[in-house]
């Protein structure tokens, strides 16, 4: 177990490594420099500020530095935003981003489980089928359509939430239930596959035989069951989720890290751009690290033996 | 009763039957190919057939639809900028909306005040404006309320003039766009679906095929770039990239094929070790034979229900880097930015929106109606 955390650990340095390396010289062939208003300024005050931002040494030296600053959790200078580090800017935005992704990832799965146990006990039934046509069409409606509908009906017409922005929980409750529909359907649709599978082995037979109540049965012994492999979903889940803050951040007004990202965008700030981007892999990989290392915790069959 | 019968059967009825070597191996029903189980199979499905059409019509639609009236895409003319949807004939069925009329509600402290604020909203056109009082207020703040519905086509002296999707801000025809905008979309979805294809398969059948030292490096390879998360290359490549069309078909092919490699290879290394394949081998049948008569018609099926849905991922793709401003760049049209366009007007021209909208989740549900359908046809247990 310990050698395998260790060579997954190891793999994940190297592709952070190599991400970081294929972002660094990326925003290198990229035009653009921190110089605003580039012919106005003396050949000495743009010295100064290329000297500023180390924008005078060699790349080779540079990229060093850059991957120095990068142990230490440097991330760099933002060429706008006032010259802010981008682990701050970073930092100062990763809370509303993480909130709506908790929130969105709980309603999601336990709306979508709900969904799913409903639909593979009455099977068949109107129930299922609706649950089915729900887990469809929010698997395949992009999150952003969804979340127009949503501010458009219910922030602009009805007036019940506000429209953007950011602050009261009730400034959550759009863009959250935007967000949870992908996972939400996923969910239903994954839970309803292993519940109807579940419920038709051999030891289900044998609990219904010794006489385990219907409940149970569905609870205890089913939807336990059913749901190991749910974890490996919720990966692709969360990365999804990653995916969809950009734009409904953007949509919603949020200041998160979807958000900064688009923005940074606009206005070419190179160093924001890539801390954002090496972020948002961080992220990626250790919640998939996470999830391996759970499945192997959760269910003895998977065996994580290191090596092979 | 029948128990009877059977056993008072006269025994002269019984007569030995001839036996043919050529009649008895004669497999009496037609022979399907598994192709024709999964065309059938797939053919009865309702929903799916009916997404099939769905998507059909939509295709048609994308080539067509811009040459249905005589507005080009980019024929911009600010006088007719914002016009709302109008449609001949469907513009008489009030609810529809389609009658090219803006309205809104406005409320002031008295019937005068909201009556003015409404004019004030509507170019001041005011022989154009219909004010319905909804309620006459009792002169506290905002208490009185009317209802302006705006004949806009007419205040602009376009009566013959018809928008059937509306024209956006810059009066450009929304229904010759969100054509132009979904043929884009699809021409980006199919040739990264094609690549995906080729590539995909092509990597993940040599390593498997060919396994050994071959798989290993090619294995290590896909292994790190799977390390990488797709969101993150995308991203990276559209930057460097000139926005367009072929720079969103190369950033969502550099990453988009790693899926279907692992699960051709997965597959090719299942079947290579089954016994038909040594017995096709003993034979001395050659590896390009083998190939193309053994491994290939055995995989299609998986290839083909991936394909189907790498589809519906890079029209979601595409409107999503349009949409955060690194897809089509104006004044080309996509259905993302499209849709990123109308939520900037949301709020006083929500048709904008509601047209792309549509025409994306529609494409988007019907594409994965028929991955499911096709998912089922292909599997053999589900054949009757």
């Amino acid at each position: 177990m310990t050698r395998y955390l260790l060579r997954r650990v190891w793999y994940m340095l190297i592709t952070l490594f190599i991400i970081a390396t294929f972002s660094f010289f990326l925003m290198k062939i990229l035009p653009g420099s921190p110089l605003n208003a580039e012919d106005k300024l003396s050949e000495e005050q743009k010295e100064i500020i290329l000297e500023k931002y180390g924008l005078n040494d060699p790349i080779p030296v540079q990229y060093a530095k850059y991957l120095g600053g990068l142990v230490k959790g440097d991330l760099g200078v933002s060429f706008k935003f006032d010259n802010t580090p981008v682990t701050a800017i970073l930092f100062d935005r990763i809370g509303p981003s993480a909130l709506l992704g908790f929130q969105a990832l709980v309603v999601g799965s336990i709306l979508g489980i709900f969904l799913g146990l409903m639909a593979s006990i009455f099977r068949n039934s109107p129930i299922d089928f609706s649950s089915t046509i729900i887990a469809v069409i929010g698997t395949s409606i992009p999150s952003f359509v969804f979340a127009g509908l949503l501010q458009y009906v219910f922030a602009v017409k009805l007036g019940w939430f506000p429209v953007a922005l950011w602050g009261e929980f009730e400034h959550t409750i759009l863009p959250t239930i935007a967000l949870a529909i992908h996972p939400m359907a996923t969910a239903a649709r994954f839970t309803r596959t292993e519940m109807v599978e579940v419920l038709h082995s051999n030891y289900i037979i044998t609990a219904r035989a010794k006489g385990v109540s219907e409940s149970g049965i569905i609870l205890k012994h089913g939807l336990r069951n059913a749901l190991i492999p749910l974890i490996t979903v919720l990966g692709p889940m969360a990365v999804g989720l990653m995916t969809g803050s950009m734009v409904i951040e953007q949509i919603f007004a949020i200041p998160g890290i979807g958000e900064q990202f688009v923005t940074s965008v606009m206005v070419n700030d190179y160093p924001t751009i890539m801390g954002t981007t090496l972020l948002f892999a961080f992220g990626f990989i250790v919640i998939i690290l996470i999830i391996d290392l759970l499945y192997g915790l959760i269910d003895p069959r998977i065996r994580l033996a290191g090596g092979k | 009763m029948d128990k009877n019968n059977l056993n008072n059967i006269p025994k002269d009825l019984f007569v030995p039957l001839v036996r043919k070597e050529d009649t008895s191996e004669k497999i009496s029903t037609p022979s399907r190919t598994f192709f024709q189980d999964a065309k059938r199979t797939l053919f009865k499905n309702k929903p799916a057939v009916f997404s099939m059409i769905l998507i059909l019509l939509i295709i048609i639609m994308s080539i067509a639809g811009p040459w249905m009236n005589d507005f080009g895409s980019d024929d911009q003319d600010l006088k007719r900028a914002k016009m709302p949807p109008r449609v001949p004939v469907l513009e008489n069925v009030s609810w529809l909306g389609l009658n090219g009329t803006l309205s809104g509600t406005f409320q002031g402290k008295d019937v005068q005040q909201a009556t003015a604020k409404a004019n004030a909203r509507f170019d001041n056109k005011e022989e154009f404006i219909d004010i319905e009082v909804i309620n006459k207020g009792d002169g506290t703040r905002n208490s009185a309320e009317v209802k302006a519905t705006y004949r806009i086509y007419e205040a602009k002296d376009m009566k013959d003039t018809y928008f059937w999707f509306g024209s956006d801000a810059l009066g450009r025809d929304q229904w010759t766009r969100l054509w132009e905008g979904t043929r884009v979309s699809l021409i980006i979805a199919f040739v990264a679906a094609v690549l995906d294809l080729v590539i995909g398969v092509s990597y993940g059948g040599i390593s498997a095929f060919y396994g050994g030292r071959v798989d290993n490096v090619m294995q290590r390879i896909a292994e790190i770039l799977v390390g990488i998360p797709n969101l993150v290359i995308i991203l990276l490549m559209m930057l460097v990239l000139q926005p367009g069309i072929i720079s969103i078909v190369i950033a969502l092919s550099i990453t988009g094929w790693i899926g279907m490699s692992r699960i051709v290879r997965g597959e090719v290394l299942k079947l290579k070790n089954q016994e038909f394949v040594l017995a096709s081998r003993t034979l001395g049948t050659s590896n390009g034979t083998i190939i193309r008569k053994h491994l290939v018609p055995n995989i299609s099926g998986i290839i083909i229900i991936n394909t189907m849905f790498s589809v519906p991922g890079a029209i979601f793709f595409e409107a999503f880097l349009s949409f955060i401003g690194l897809g089509i760049v104006p004044p080309d049209a996509s259905l993302g930015s499209l849709i990123d366009l109308g939520f900037d007007n949301l709020r006083l021209y929500p048709y904008m929106l509601v047209f792309p909208a549509i025409v994306i989740s529609v494409l988007m549900i019907a594409f994965n109606i028929v991955g499911d359908g096709l998912r089922d046809a292909f599997d053999p247990k589900m054949h009757k």
